[in-house]
């Protein structure tokens, strides 16, 4: 059977005149996603890229113009937000300020006309999942920003909804708190086998806590993979450019192919490097060389000569901006206090791990 | 720090003065002469008569009564109509929202005339259309509830739309992801949300009503109310200690709304400000519920348009309910007999609404920005003229100022002041909200860059309050133009106001005539704020694409501020 538990076919949106192309926006295109029981799948992208527009068209909040989404097998366009089976952790967590932690827990529960008994017990248990245990008789307004989030996740949980909606849920935490919260969020969506669908910017976020990742752009789907797909094989210069922390692309031209290893010229050497499907001899290739894939080794050793433009410590790792025949590189060397720094201006070597640069066929404009 | 800026202590010395005089001293009065016994001794024996008899408690318990079933009905009004327009994607939504807008800017008394005309002895729709069959009496609390209702609901809904849109639409979209209809969401979230905007819009309508002279005198027929009982008392009785009785009695009841609702129910609000709010509107409702919307919205418009239209149609009719001949003899009258009460009510305006615009904007400043001993004491004394009713500041105005050494009764000042002490709390508050919104550093960095308080003031603050005071200048041009229940007891031979033109007329019955005059005042207002407008945008100086409601901090003082 191949039923998803969330499946979007060519749903697209358009804000404002449906056919009048001059003041509508498309903010989704398009998109097609599936989802399996118990998966995470996080919807990626710079701001504006119809992230949350397709989120919130699962949680009922937009109807799709164009396409179908589909909860369990069932088409539910038409369907309003409170019949449908979902629940969203929101940005601004929207929790409801007159009521108490309890209560804000309890409201869905109390839609869906259960007993005392039952709510009670089942509120107590969602706060004692998310760590919130003597908070009941607070006021929302009384709690700290992380502990607002986790009534908020622990409010959209009671209701064990088939589909969970977290709209850049984290956003609004400070660094330490959210990756700490990323983690927890993963290991309860983990735990309870939460069909998720998680909407962020940050690609970090992403990639620690994704089953899977689609990378969205002006409102289409530019891949969906593993967080490992989207970052090691980026389908295209988008995705390639927004995954890492600083991308450069290096021209090559493939010399020949050798089993499963490919010969591209780069600048004035010949790399070998692992084999990218549909490349042939004489074909015009993107390097995508991230930080991590550069070393840097002193001046005479290495592939090609360059010079520091610019140093940066971090404590964990050194950053470093050089100039490879006019190209700005930048180079992440983990560990200074391993190995000698090297000083703005000094001359060095440079060394590509080529096992770890993908190569993308480069598109002519 | 402040006690370093001479120009600082030396402008709240001089405020401070000016509210003793011109608002705690007249209440003084008041107090004072409602103590005098007819044997020349101070004690309580005017009060004794007034509030002895349930025959005499009447004009109390009428106010009350009235008050409390306006502000029920204004409340209710005022919530669905806000309610419509911003939770519900109603089509013509500015439309109707400068419908409702509507009673806020014109004379009070429009609404009695026009339920006259539709519902009196010789109304259009009691006598002609229902053919006198029906015996609807309109002078009374019927008539003063539909009235006053229609009058003070735009006071509901400005503050409870506010409220509405205040309220992030995130929470109540999480309330509907959660499993809420639209009822219930309603019932569970939107509606607890609002209640501290609701007890607000209850308290304020409350005491307009209690304060409502214009109305009652015309409408009241023999259901006595306080504000005109206490007027009557004075120009009629000539009882200056019963009216002065009559007058705090009126305050008492105005007060304690005023404090409840301002140390109290302003408290009560939610802070719904978690993270970063999501800013869209949601407007997915259930059909009907946008049907319903539209009914609502499309029925109180007819009826507010109704008895403009009446008023407007009225004015230009020889003798309402008698004579339908089209005529302009009343337009006639208004321009060349009664000529110089526009040409004064104008004068007196013009003087008065800067002076107030500017002195509002400061007193906002001083109470945001600086420290200062009794700087909450100026704050409720300037704000305090707001909930006393005008009947008794009036009152207060001719028993304080009426002797030496302040002798002012009979000039033109006496009614500039009282323009500028009653008008000022609108600009006070819209300053106070403005100047919280704006980062105090701004004004720092203009201190740290060597300006002192003045020149801050003067090119920083009052720029980037700027859509404050223009709308404090517009809502008192309004209200000198508009207000009658203070003013009626100031007016003089020499200097004569249009409002208690309109009075007259409705005293020698002249229906028509009364209803001219309303037209040119509405008219007056909205040449007033068209101007006032073309002043703030310059839409000749800037590209249109450049017109924006927000100040522009692009810096520099403009023009206007040295015209204002």
């Amino acid at each position: 059977m191949d039923r998803y538990s969330v499946e979007l076919i060519d749903v697209t949106k358009i804000f404002g005149h449906r056919e009048a192309a001059s003041d509508s926006i498309v903010a989704v295109n398009g998109v097609s996603l599936r989802l399996i029981q118990g998966e995470l799948l996080t919807l990626l992208g710079p701001s504006g890229c119809g992230k949350t527009t397709t989120l919130r068209m699962v949680g009922g909040f937009e109807t799709p113009t164009y396409g179908r989404i589909l909860l369990d097998g069932k088409v539910i366009n038409d369907v309003p937000p409170h019949r449908r089976d979902t629940a969203m952790v929101f940005q601004s967590y929207a929790l409801f300020p007159h009521l108490t932690v309890f209560e804000n827990v309890a409201y869905g529960l109390r839609m869906r006309k259960m007993d005392a008994c039952t709510i009670s017990a089942k509120t107590r248990h969602a706060l004692s999942l998310v760590g919130l245990e003597g908070m009941e008789e607070r006021p929302p307004g009384s709690l700290s920003g992380g502990q607002q989030q986790r009534v908020a996740l622990a409010r959209a949980l009671v209701v064990e909804p088939k589909v969970l909606l977290l709209d850049e849920p984290l956003s609004n935490l400070d660094a330490r708190l959210r990756a700490q919260m990323r983690i927890e969020i993963r290991k309860i969506q983990q735990a309870l086998n939460m069909t998720s669908m998680y909407v962020t910017h940050d690609q970090e976020e992403a990639m620690s806590l994704s089953d899977r990742i689609a990378v969205m752009n002006h409102g289409r789907i530019e891949q969906i993979g593993t967080p490992q797909d989207v970052y090691a094989r980026p389908a295209n210069r988008f995705v390639a450019d927004f995954m890492g922390s600083k991308t450069t692309f290096l021209d090559g031209t493939v010399m020949s192919l050798d089993g499963d290893q490919v010969n591209v010229q780069v600048l004035d050497a010949v790399l070998p490097f692992e084999k990218v499907p549909d490349i042939a001899p004489g074909d015009k290739v993107e390097l995508v060389v991230r930080s991590e894939t550069v070393d840097i080794v002193p001046p005479g050793k290495g592939t090609f000569p360059a010079r520091i433009i610019h140093a940066a410590y971090f404590g964990s790792h050194v950053l470093y901006e050089v100039d490879l025949f006019g190209t700005n590189v930048t180079a992440e060397i983990p560990d200074p206090q391993e190995r000698n720094m090297f000083s703005r201006g000094s001359e060095v070597g440079i060394n590509l791990k080529t096992r770890s640069i993908y190569l993308l066929r480069k598109v002519m404009n | 720090m402040v006690l370093k800026e001479p120009l600082v202590v030396f402008v709240i010395i001089a405020i401070a003065a000016a509210l003793v005089l011109f608002v705690l001293y007249p209440l003084y009065s008041v107090l004072k002469t409602s103590l005098m016994q007819s044997d020349g001794t101070i004690g309580l024996e005017v009060y004794r008569n007034l509030l002895a008899k349930s025959y005499n408690r009447r004009p109390l318990v009428n106010s009350i009564r009235l008050g409390v079933i306006v502000a029920v009905l204004g409340t209710i009004i005022g919530f669905i109509f806000a309610y419509c327009t911003t939770r519900v994607d109603v089509p013509l939504k500015g439309f109707f929202k400068a419908v409702a807008m509507f009673p806020m800017i014109s004379p009070p008394f429009i609404m009695s005339l026009a339920t006259i005309m539709l519902f009196g002895n010789n109304g259009l729709i009691t006598k002609h259309f229902l053919g006198g069959l029906v015996n609807f009496k309109i002078y009374g609390l019927r008539g003063l509830v539909i009235v006053e209702t229609l009058a003070y609901f735009p006071t509901a809904y400005l503050v409870l739309s506010g409220v509405l849109q205040a309220i992030d639409s995130s929470i109540e979209d999480a309330a509907r992801d959660l499993g809420a209809s639209w009822w219930q969401v309603f019932r569970t979230v939107t509606l607890p949300l609002a209640i501290p905007g609701i007890a607000s819009a209850l308290l304020l309508i409350f005491i307009e009503s209690l304060a409502d002279f214009g109305n009652p005198i015309i409408l009241s027929g023999d259901y006595q109310v306080l504000a005109v009982q206490a007027y009557l008392r004075i120009t009629g009785l000539y009882d200056l200690p019963g009216g002065a009785g009559l007058a705090v009695i009126l305050l008492v009841p105005s007060l304690i709304a005023f404090f409840v609702q301002k140390y109290w129910v302003s408290k009560r609000s939610y802070v719904t400000v978690t993270g970063k709010p999501s800013g869209q509107r949601i407007s997915r409702n259930e059909p009907w519920v946008k049907t319903a919307a539209l009914i609502v919205c499309v029925v109180l418009t007819a009826i507010i348009l109704l008895f403009y239209g009446t008023a407007f149609v009225g004015s230009f009719m020889t003798l309402w309910g008698v004579n339908y001949d089209f005529t302009l003899a009343n337009y006639r009258h208004v321009f060349q007999v009664a000529g110089e009460y526009i040409k004064d009510t104008l004068f007196l305006a013009t003087v008065a609404t800067p002076i107030t615009g500017l002195l509002a904007m400061i007193i906002a400043f001083l109470v945001v920005r600086k420290q200062f001993f009794g700087r909450q004491a100026l704050e409720l004394v300037s704000m305090l003229s707001f909930a006393v009713p005008g009947t008794v500041v009036g009152i207060g105005y001719i028993l304080a100022f009426n002797q030496p050494p302040i002798l002012l009764t009979g000039t033109a000042s006496i009614i500039i002041i009282l323009f500028i002490f009653r008008n000022m709390p609108t600009g006070i508050q819209s300053g106070i909200a403005a100047l919280q919104q704006i980062d105090p550093s701004i004004e720092e960095a203009s201190c740290d860059l060597g300006a002192d308080s003045g020149t801050t003031f003067r090119k920083i603050t009052l720029p980037l309050i700027a859509p404050a005071f223009f709308s404090g200048l517009v809502f008192s041009f309004v209200r000198c133009v508009t207000a009658i229940s203070a003013i009626v007891f100031v007016v003089s031979g020499r200097w004569k106001l249009i409002t208690v033109a309109v009075l007259g007329s409705v005293e020698n019955s002249d229906l028509a005539q009364a209803a001219a005059f309303c037209v040119v005042i509405v008219g007056m207002v909205m040449a007033a704020i068209g101007i006032i407008n073309l002043l703030v945008y310059q839409p000749w100086k800037r590209g249109p694409q450049e017109v924006s409601k927000k100040p522009a901090i692009s810096g520099g003082a403009e023009p206007w501020i040295g015209t204002a």
